[in-house]
């Protein structure tokens, strides 16, 4: 299968107080194909943003190198567009003025006429028309993150990076979010990357989710494939027999095995070059009803 | 109904302000005849001694020759008898030309400073330096070396200027979002239009808040170089007053003084609303 992005045994490590060095990770690994949602998912201050950050070129790795398209990356590219968790709006702009801001500098002699158009065809998409002339100061977390989406969307990057797009907002908001950025991406086929914390989130939106474990020291323990049909919809997703499979294997990770990983790789060995891929079969939930109260803390 | 506070506060400024000339006319009312002297002696001693009229000049005094100086604003009876427009207008086109070029060497070079930590390091101490210098202890270097007294004013006036705007401008630039530069870095903005569309509108509010500091520094400070310099400016009108012992004219120039300083300072603060921006 082609790789269309492809991170070789990257690290990024800062230099300790007392000498020598703390690696946040090292020789990670990870490949990614052309149309994938990808979603990275693990503890705070395991490293998940700083992989984001040298995706988009924003970060140099102490070493490795990422190769996107068959080239290695040298920087920041506006074919890598970034939603940052912070929606990073310009506040001195409008609505249609940020928009416009990343739509001029992708095509730098188009008419205004026709970036400006362009830039309105993108904020209709994320259905904030009517809010073209407002000021970030002016709209709700909600309006603010759809801006993010419509400034990465709108310069049609091959790549798309999410850092924890959705987490500031409430959860009505984030779930009609979701759908549209599900939406979306579904008919351009973008390929994206994307960090969250909630684990929903990744089985709702993600083809796959990679785990990663606490740092220092991070690494990618396991690809999850997701089971749950290419179609699914947000109202029953959930109802899918796969789903507590997905969801518990992922939560496992998260409270247990995140923390004792080292372990694990004592035990059975681990290659960074070849993270484990898992598809988490059809497991029912444990049957808790069917045993007598008395006898439950027995078994 | 309630009354507004800020016409509440305008009652209380107004009751103030009465309260202040009735305090200032009762204060200067005089005394009354005093002596009975001969009439040579008494030409010699003046209308304190002969009628008990009071030195200091009362606020009907004042107000009379301000009204005067306003109805005749640019009058010009040679060198010591100039309009107090004439005045004024020599001190503003000083505080002027001296504060935009402070201007145009200040922005740029706080940019450079704000934009480059190397930079920063390597100018720091001679900023350090030169910062706490009063403006006025220049005048005697500017005038040996320029040898022209209206131009070392308006030196005097650039030096005091530039500072706070350097200094603003230097931390506006360098305290710029990383998320903004980073999203000018992800859109590959080159560096001359990521100046001019990030890291000049993020920084304006702090520029033009330095700025705002230096128009009222150079306000203070023109009036005591003028009084070194002399010839024009309403710094020489206080002295030339001061030397003719006219101090309902002293008390005019302090008003106006404060009067052009205030409007100043709105015209700064009217641009600062205009490039802030709310977040």
């Amino acid at each position: 299968m082609q790789k269309y992005i492809s991170i070789e045994g990257i690290a990024k490590k800062y230099p300790k107080s007392g000498g020598g060095e703390t690696a946040i990770f090292e020789n990670l690994w990870l490949s990614m194909q052309r149309g994938e949602f990808t979603c990275i998912i693990g503890h705070s201050g395991c490293g998940k943003t700083t992989v984001l950050n040298i995706l988009a070129g924003l970060d140099n790795p102490s070493q490795g190198a990422v190769i996107v398209d068959n080239e290695a990356i040298y920087g920041p590219s506006i074919d890598r567009a970034v939603i940052f968790q912070s929606h990073a709006l310009l506040p001195w702009r409008t609505v249609l003025g940020n928009v416009s801001y990343a739509v001029t500098s992708r095509w730098k002699h188009r008419s205004r006429a026709d970036n400006e158009a362009h830039a309105r065809k993108y904020i209709d998409l994320v259905g904030l028309e009517g809010a073209e002339h407002k000021r970030p100061a002016e709209l709700s977390g909600g309006m603010k993150q759809r801006v993010g989406i419509a400034r990465a969307l709108s310069i049609e990057p091959k790549i798309l990076l999410m850092d924890e797009p959705f987490s500031a907002l409430d959860a009505l908001t984030r779930g009609t979010l979701q759908d549209e950025v599900r939406r979306i991406c579904l008919t351009t086929g973008q390929t994206v990357f994307m960090i969250t914390h909630d684990v929903d989130e990744a089985i709702y939106l993600a083809d796959r989710i990679v785990l990663m474990t606490n740092g220092p020291g991070a690494v990618l323990a396991e690809i999850v494939e997701n089971p749950l049909p290419k179609d699914r919809a947000r109202n029953d997703f959930h109802k899918h027999p796969l789903y507590y499979g997905v969801r518990n294997h992922i939560i496992d990770f998260l409270v247990q095995r995140s923390k004792n990983f080292a372990d694990e790789i004592a035990a059975s060995g681990f290659d960074p070059r070849n993270v484990p891929v898992v598809r988490p079969g059809a497991v029912e939930p444990a049957v808790v009803a069917s045993e007598p109260p008395s006898r439950a803390g027995a078994a | 109904m309630t009354i507004s506070s800020s016409f509440r506060a305008a009652v209380i400024s107004i009751a103030i302000f009465v309260a202040f000339i009735a305090v200032w006319h009762l204060a200067t009312r005089g005394s009354g005849q005093v002596a009975n002297m001969d009439p040579e002696y008494a030409k010699l001693m003046g209308a304190t001694a002969t009628q008990g009229k009071s030195a200091m000049p009362g606020p009907l005094d004042v107000g009379a020759t301000l009204w005067n100086h306003i109805k005749r604003p640019f009058y010009d009876n040679g060198p010591n008898d100039k309009g107090l427009g004439i005045q004024l207008a020599y001190s503003i086109g000083r505080v002027a030309i001296g504060y935009l070029l402070a201007v145009v060497v200040a922005i740029p070079i706080g940019f450079l400073i704000g934009m480059s930590p190397l930079m920063s390091r390597a100018l720091d101490p001679f900023i350090q330096v030169l910062k706490p210098i009063s403006p006025l202890a220049w005048m005697p270097l500017a005038l040996y070396t320029i040898k022209d007294s209206s131009l070392s004013a308006i030196f005097v006036i650039f030096i005091c200027s530039l500072w706070p705007m350097l200094i603003n401008t230097a931390f506006g630039v360098s305290a710029v979002r990383k998320e903004w530069i980073n999203v000018a870095r992800t859109l590959e903005v080159g560096p001359i239009r990521r100046a001019f569309t990030i890291i000049l509108p993020a920084a304006a509010p702090t520029i033009v808040t330095g700025m705002r500091i230096s128009i009222g520094i150079a306000w203070l400070v023109i009036v005591a170089a003028e009084m070194l310099v002399g010839g024009t400016g309403i710094g020489y009108f206080v002295w030339n007053e001061w030397n003719n012992l006219s101090i309902t004219n002293v008390i005019n120039a302090i008003l106006v003084i404060g009067v052009v300083g205030m409007l100043l300072d709105q015209i700064l603060a009217r641009f600062a609303r205009l490039v802030t921006f709310p977040e």
